[in-house]
């Protein structure tokens, strides 16, 4: 038997399994179906970027640079063209005129300074690992011997590592402009009567570590041309963003090229971006005439792939003596790296909206100062300024709560929006349509066994015992379904937020879906059949969704900032009603009545109060054959629809983690972690859950494990997974989660978006545990990540 | 240039390779078995974990010339009778995979880890797979699944 009937037989398997038992019930959203991508995923049968095999394929490396910064005096690149295999070798110099400038979309302020970034540098390296030459060759390995034969001059430069100093006036400079890459402020309110004699004034500094955000899929990208058009296959989350971005930087015509995004191998906003690579490999297919692909290597990759958070959060809250808060100052210094990137500026924008979190207060002011240094750029890392932001006001109620003696959840409570009072429209301008701060809290509570935790805790502080527990919590909201367009406008961003969604009913009665996000793990083919189910009442095997080529989805705005199914399913939602509109059309000419005369109930128009009936199968093929229809309607039962949200969603909920620290060693493990989250209306139970968990692991990393770590001449150091403290199975516990359910009124699907939750609430949840299990050792903070090390300082 | 005989997923294939060729890309590259991915350059995450003579190894950790004369099973062999091996239906089932691209090897690993422990405790699991990394799961449905996984396969474990 062969492989490809093997594939086949396994899919049909899983299909018709009994083993797999499906929830009961004819309503598909809320199920918890097991997906329909798993088959092919577990089978080995994917389309990964490395995986795509052309005639004739040539291999792509990077030449990249061993220092932080430095000026190129030279590359000599005659012995590597001598090399067995090598096709081709360029510096950035021999492709200077062609190879365009990377963009940035999100020209934040009018201040904003936005360098020219040469895919590969020309005159000078600006962060370890730019590169700065490259080779074609016939293989993988030759091309990668033939990178050692190139030679470059550098003559070093001084690195620019630290933000604070960077905007000195001494400091070595980046650009010639100079260090500040931008200034951002906004207020609102009255914020110095708010500080003015305020009784409680918290005033404290917390450090974002910069983080590398490892998809497990390493980047990699196909090009090909056929001497006119040109195929890109890159392991992007952006193909719709990226085609039109590639078209206005590389000059290749848009309606010229199409970018697929096969099988996507994780991406958290590192594939939310277009890379030096992707540019490039256009370029050398075009100068080539030949298909050419590269992957990169881990350590390339934790190099050059954009990098997350890496802020100093100054944070100053003034509140009453009895918690209630007046006022919150921000003041942000948010490091760019080298180069703006598609939306370096914009993301400490995101979390301007969001430092003030789920609590009143009269005024607000945010000031931001983007920093250029010679580190690679940082850009969206799953939640994108959100958790930033949630950390520094997570962690600030918690030191208010310390300095006023009160119990961490009733200082929230204190401060929080309630139940009665939504719509509200918070000092940061944004209005949340809707939320229940409380019964998430009391759920998370109870699931915790809060009070005998604390009971225990107080029990090992009065026993001065070496392993102290401690409880944090994080109650937090964030926004989702990114973003209105005229919202986005007003940002400056260079784009909208609609999604696009296409329903085409096929003569046979089967159905597909085009949809223009772009997933990369989050499941859309299964949720988005259980959309179009319930719609249409087809049956959920009837349906297959299709995404991520260009060629076949033409409009799309793709996944990033937790938007697929807020803005894209319901994309998807309003197509199927314009398909049944059609479909109700064709079925009251065909059965002579008014349209008001019929119900549509699970695929089916009935004539009320009579037996006759279509299905929409039936009115399918007979919009195909098309023999009789009525006027104006076209042939096929199909329909396209885009969705722009008037608001962001805004998901909530309450995390809280009990930690115990060993005072002698200062190891951290978790001993409990719940997470009640309020997501809106679910729609698969199972992927909320799973994405639950994997945001957990990520904002817990963040807590515990992960940074980037540079040395003072500006190399990284965490280049490996060796050094760069991923958590695997045995550093995490087993999550306790659970939701509850207060449907967005945003959008009629009721949905608030899940992918960034668990990452964005878990960090703070982590640490205040930790500086919790420390208070009576007089420890107020531990910069992240808490490695035993810190831990161990600290309380010394 | 060494020439080699080896077995992948029931199919003897003889080639000619470099002594330097890591077997992972022989599989991918050379003979097509793309099921296996590659997640980095230091063997520390697991994603490309096949059964090499039975045992669970990192293929990008070993040359193509040292599995001469060896039975290789990939991902893609595991269902080689058109059965899914009950550890791969157990992933579906728990929801133990995102992306994707670490299961191949977790389950790999994962039935490799029921053949030392055919009935693990969940501190087993997680200790046995701590050299596979996934970033989409958090793990807990990757260690439910293994829990499945084991209980379907009850006491007479067989590797393929
Ligand atoms: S690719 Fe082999 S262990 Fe990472
Ligand atoms: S499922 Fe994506 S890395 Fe494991």
């Amino acid at each position: 038997m062969t492989e490809e009937l093997d594939a086949g037989l396994v899919a049909q398997q899983i299909a018709e399994s009994g083993q797999v038992s499906e929830p009961e019930g004819k309503r598909e959203v809320g199920k918890a179906r097991r997906r329909k991508e798993d088959s092919r995923l577990l089978t080995g049968r994917t389309t990964w970027t490395d995986n795509i095999q052309l005639p004739g394929l040539l291999h792509v490396a990077f030449k990249r640079s061993p220092m932080a910064h430095a000026r190129i005096a030279g590359v000599d690149v005659s012995a590597a063209r001598d090399m067995p295999g090598v096709v081709a070798v360029f510096s950035g110099q021999d492709v200077a005129d062609e190879q365009g400038s990377l963009p940035c979309a999100w020209p934040v302020s009018d201040d904003i300074v936005i360098p020219d970034h040469p895919p590969m540098a020309v005159s000078e390296v600006r962060y370890p690992g730019e590169a700065v030459a490259c080779v074609v060759a016939t293989d993988r390995y030759l091309a990668a011997d033939a990178l050692d034969a190139i030679d470059v001059d550098y003559e070093p430069l001084p690195p620019v590592l630290d933000m604070t100093e960077a905007l000195t006036e001494a400091s070595p400079k980046v650009h010639e402009s100079g260090n500040r890459a931008f200034t951002w402020n906004f207020a609102q309110g009255d914020i110095e009567a708010a500080f003015r004699d305020a009784p409680v004034l918290i005033d404290r500094t917390y450090v974002q570590q910069r983080l590398i955000p490892t998809a497990m899929e390493p980047r990699a990208v196909t090009a090909t041309t056929d001497g006119e058009s040109f195929t890109l296959w890159s392991s992007t989350q952006i193909p719709h963003v990226l085609r039109v971005m590639l078209a206005l930087t590389t000059g290749i015509p848009e309606h010229r090229l199409r970018v697929i995004a096969p099988d996507v191998g994780g991406g958290f906003g590192s594939k939310l971006q277009v890379t030096a690579e992707e540019v490039l490999c256009l370029l050398l297919t075009r100068r080539l005439g030949k298909p050419v692909k590269w992957t990169e290597s881990r350590s390339e990759g934790n190099l050059t792939v954009h990098h997350g958070r890496d802020q100093i959060q100054h944070i100053a809250l003034a509140a009453e003596a009895d918690g209630r808060i007046r006022g919150l100052k921000v003041e942000l210094l948010a490091d760019m790296g080298a180069y703006l990137m598609l939306v370096t500026p914009g993301v400490p924008l995101l979390g301007a909206f969001m430092f003030n979190g789920i609590y009143k207060m009269d005024a607000y002011s945010f000031d931001c100062t983007g920093v250029f240094t010679t580190k690679m750029p940082t850009d969206a890392y799953r939640g994108a300024g959100r958790p930033e932001a949630t950390y520094a006001i997570e962690r600030v109620m918690d030191e208010l709560a310390a300095e006023l003696n009160l119990d961490p959840i009733e200082v929230r409570r204190r401060n929080w929006i309630r139940h009665e009072e939504f719509p509200y429209t918070t000092v940061a301008g944004l209005t949340y349509d809707s939320g229940n701060y409380e019964a998430a809290t009391e759920k998370a509570l109870s699931l915790f066994g809060y009070d005998k935790l604390r009971a225990e805790q107080s029990d090992r502080r009065d026993r001065g015992e070496p392993v102290q527990l401690g409880i944090g919590v994080s109650t937090y909201t964030e926004m989702c379904g990114l973003a209105p367009s005229r919202v986005l406008g007003s940002l400056s961003y260079g784009a909208g937020g609609w999604e696009h969604g296409s329903v085409r009913m096929l003569p046979t009665g089967k159905v597909e879906v085009v949809t223009g996000t772009s997933p990369h793990g989050q499941g859309h083919e299964t949720a988005w059949s259980q959309i179009v189910a319930d719609a249409l009442g087809v049956p959920f095997d009837d349906i297959a969704v299709v995404h991520g080529d260009t060629a076949i989805s033409h409009k799309g705005m793709d996944t990033y900032g937790s938007r697929s199914l807020v803005v894209g399913g319901m994309a998807v939602l309003q197509a199927c009603e314009k398909v049944k509109e059609k479909a109700r059309k064709l079925a009251a000419h065909m059965l002579e009545c008014s349209p008001d005369d019929l119900e549509f109930v699970e695929g089916t128009f009935r004539v009320k109060g009579t037996g006759s009936s279509k299905t929409i199968q039936e009115l399918a093929l007979a919009a195909f054959a098309a023999h009789d229809l009525p006027e104006g309607v076209e042939p096929r039962l199909d329909a396209d629809a885009t969705f722009d949200p008037e608001n962001f969603s805004f998901p909530h909920g309450t995390h809280l983690c009990a930690i115990e620290v060993d005072t002698e060693t200062g190891m951290a493990r978790i001993r409990k972690y719940v997470a009640v989250d309020d997501v809106g209306h679910v729609v698969n139970p199972l992927i909320v859950e799973g994405q639950v968990h994997g945001g957990l692991a990520q904002g817990i990393a963040q807590a515990l494990y992960e940074e980037a770590v540079h040395d003072a001449e500006g190399n990284l150091l965490t280049t490996t997974m060796a050094d760069y403290l991923l958590p695997s199975a045995a550093d995490l516990p087993d999550f306790v989660t659970d939701r509850t359910e207060t449907p967005a009124t945003s959008n009629p699907l009721g949905v608030k978006g899940v992918g960034e939750a668990g990452t964005i609430a878990s960090t703070p949840a982590v640490v205040n545990a930790i500086v919790d299990a420390l208070r009576p050792h007089g420890v107020h903070d531990i910069q992240m990540p808490c490695t035993p090390e810190r831990i161990w300082r600290a309380i010394r | 240039m060494p020439r080699i005989a080896v077995t992948v997923d029931g199919i003897r294939y003889e080639e000619d390779v470099e002594p330097r060729l890591l077997l992972v890309h022989l599989l991918r590259d050379r003979l097509g078995k793309t099921g296996t991915p590659v997640g980095c350059d230091t063997s520390n995450c697991g994603a490309c974990t096949v059964m090499l003579d039975g045992k669970s190894v990192k293929s990008c950790s070993v040359l193509a010339v040292q599995a001469d004369g060896s039975d290789v099973v990939t991902v893609e062999g595991l269902s080689a009778n058109g059965d899914m091996h009950p550890m791969q239906r157990a992933f579906h089932e728990e929801h133990a995979l995102q992306c994707g691209y670490c299961t191949p090897g977790m389950v790999m690993a994962a039935i490799d880890l029921l053949r030392e422990d055919p009935d693990p405790s969940e501190e087993a699991i997680r200790k046995g797979l701590e050299g596979n990394l996934c970033r989409c799961t958090g793990y807990c449905n990757i260690v439910r699944a293994v829990r499945r996984g084991a209980q379907s396969m009850g006491q007479a474990v067989t590797t393929p």
